[in-house]
């Protein structure tokens, strides 16, 4: 064999395991895509069914009894998550003004680390410190609890948006705003922050829909509820807790119905977030 | 323009002129010492709650085998190691299934696939855990009992790996998951690693006579390796923390076996199971500090993972500096 020819033929070679890796990249994203359709077809399928105005509007029936909905874990939900932004946004918002305006410094150092292994704590380990801190010390369950450990799971989200939010923000705004003479409070709270108030609201709403979907706090904190309850001082229901209870019942009903709440919930996740990023920033941050 | 006398001299008792400043400052100041504070009390109660456990067994009982709450026996090394393995062999699947589909994204995809993948992929990572539970309970789970787990067990079945009955849920069921679960994490921050590569790394190797793959395999991936690698840790710390979808496909059985048909267990879902049913001050108090324990395991990982990220630039240290 010629010289060429064995040129010729590792070429050719190298061609083929270029197109054929190219080929397993593309292969790879495709499968990830489907993993996702796989989910959310049998999510939209199955739950769809499950689906109507008594859904929304009343409450769980027992075992064997047609009928009945989740009217009262879709309020929870929405009462637990209040709580919880209650709770995230004053000190996420605090925090992040703080690391992006005066943060240039060891102690900021310190509070961007923290937040990003708050950010990486199980969801589980941070229902133990919700049911220890509050929980046992109250000696019931209730959702303020259940808020405060959503609150908490939101906080490193909420603080490291609005840092680089505002870090986006021109300094020629400051110093415009500073050489107009505002003293330093007035030109963060009336000029970088509102230059930057579409992206930070972006950032919350894309944390509040994240931890929406959690459960693993909310088994110590909210314990769940069958009947009607607004007492923010009892257990009460959520959608992802009663999708929990539902999906690991023996009964076929119920599990028609997690179906259906699993629909609910993811639904109003990704559609949050979905239009958290088509009205905020063009590409959200992971 | 005169500057009235007042405004030069300041007396003592004057309120300071930037007094909006200090107060404004100090507030700011104070909610980013609340999350130092949340992190010292959740490590304060972590540690409180589980000294009952701590004083009677130490940690000596992290490698006992035996789980039998009802004679106060705590053996959480079938949790541990379910926790291990689960994790690990997620990372198998999802890590090379991670890297192969950020380099898609990042290298080779046209810009209008592009977008609308990345986003996919991050959906992926938005939906509720529960949900992806729900799935593997009731679509993974019937799949893998009957086509094919049987199909490994006659064919593979002299292998301790499938030489067990096929029940759906079990370790098998939750390594998948979990795979599915730590995906879009792991593409997402290889992606960012691919993409902070300079470009003329690329050309230089195009203008050797490098064909594209080479390009990427030999130069811009090893660029990008730090990267990939904190990617892959933060996947692995998704994995080892993950907690409901776990607990509802994997079986929930204390016990260790190599087959990969059979329930298992993991840290996570041992708590998220037996807490509220913990009837004793010292069963409390061990699972407690099994939280203590999958705390420090994930804060290790999250702590090398962030070190191998930063050193990507491009990121908020670089804005800093």
């Amino acid at each position: 064999m010629s010289k060429t020819g064995d040129r010729d033929t590792a070429y050719a070679r190298r061609k083929l395991i270029n197109y054929l890796m190219i080929g397993v990249t593309a292969l790879s994203a495709t499968l990830a895509v489907v993993a996702l359709a796989a989910v959310l077809g049998y999510v939209a399928l199955n739950g769809f069914s499950a689906l109507n105005t008594d859904f929304f509007l009343h409450l769980p029936t027992p075992v064997g009894v047609a009928g009945g909905g989740i009217a009262n874990a879709i309020v929870g939900s929405f009462i637990v998550v209040g709580l919880a932004t209650l709770f995230a946004l004053p000190i996420g918002l605090g925090a992040g003004i703080y690391l992006s305006e005066f943060g240039d410094n060891r102690f900021g150092d310190l509070v961007r680390y923290l937040a990003d292994v708050l950010s990486g704590v199980p969801s589980i380990v941070m229902g133990i410190f919700a049911y220890t801190l509050i929980v046992a010390r109250q000696r019931h369950f209730s959702a303020p609890s259940a808020g405060f450990a959503l609150g908490v799971m939101m906080l490193p989200a909420i603080t490291r948006t609005t840092e680089e939010m505002l870090c986006l923000v021109p300094d020629s705004l400051r110093e415009g705003a500073l050489a107009l003479g505002l003293p330093r409070w007035r030109t963060t709270v009336s000029v970088v922050v509102p230059t930057a108030a579409r992206g930070v609201l972006t950032g919350v709403v894309l944390a509040i829909a994240r931890v929406a979907g959690e459960t693993a706090p909310l088994l110590f904190t909210t314990f769940g509820n069958p009947f009607w309850n607004v007492d923010i001082n009892q257990p009460i229901a959520t959608l992802p807790h009663t999708l929990f209870t539902y999906a690991i019942s023996p009964y076929d009903d119920w599990r028609a119905k997690a179906w259906g709440t699993a629909l609910v919930l993811a639904a109003l996740v990704l559609v949050t977030s979905l239009l958290a990023r088509r009205f905020g920033r063009p590409r959200g941050v992971a | 323009m005169t500057l009235s006398p007042r405004a030069i001299t300041r007396r003592a008792w004057d309120l300071p002129r930037n007094l909006g400043d200090v107060i404004f400052r100090g507030w700011a100041w104070l909610m980013a010492a609340t999350i130092l504070a949340l992190i010292a009390l959740l490590v304060y109660e972590l540690y409180a709650g589980s000294r009952l456990g701590l004083a009677r067994y130490g940690f000596r009982f992290l490698l006992d085998q035996t789980w039998d709450p009802v004679f106060e026996e705590f053996g959480a090394l079938p949790a541990i190691y379910g926790t291990v393995v689960s994790s690990l062999l997620a990372l198998a699947v999802a890590g090379p299934l991670g890297l192969l589909s950020s380099i898609f994204l990042a290298e080779l995809a046209p810009r209008w696939l592009e977008a609308p993948l990345s986003l996919l992929i991050e959906l992926l990572a938005s939906i509720p855990s529960v949900v992806y539970g729900l799935w593997g309970l009731f679509v993974l789970a019937p799949i893998l009992r009957q086509p094919v787990g049987s199909s490994f067990r006659n064919t593979l079945g002299f292998l301790s790996l499938f030489s067990c009955i096929p029940l759906g849920i079990g370790m098998l069921a939750a390594v998948i998951i979990l795979a599915i679960m730590i995906l879009p994490y792991i593409t997402a921050v290889a992606r960012d690693g691919l993409r902070a590569v300079p470009n003329d790394q690329r050309e230089a190797m195009l203008a050797l006579g490098a064909t594209r793959w080479e390009t990427i395999w030999r130069v811009v991936v090893p660029y990008a390796r730090s990267g990939i690698i904190g990617g892959l840790m933060l996947g692995l710390g998704r994995a080892v923390g993950e907690t409901m979808a776990v607990t509802m496909v994997i079986g929930n059985r204390p016990e260790i076996s190599a087959c990969l048909f059979n329930p298992a267990y993991t840290l996570a879902s041992l708590i998220a199971n037996e807490f509220t049913e913990a009837t004793y001050d010292l069963y409390v108090s061990v699972l407690i500090e099994l939280g203590l324990v999958l705390f420090g395991v994930t804060l290790l990982l999250n702590a090398l993972a962030r070190l191998l990220v930063s050193r990507v630039g491009g990121g908020l240290e670089e804005r800093q500096a």
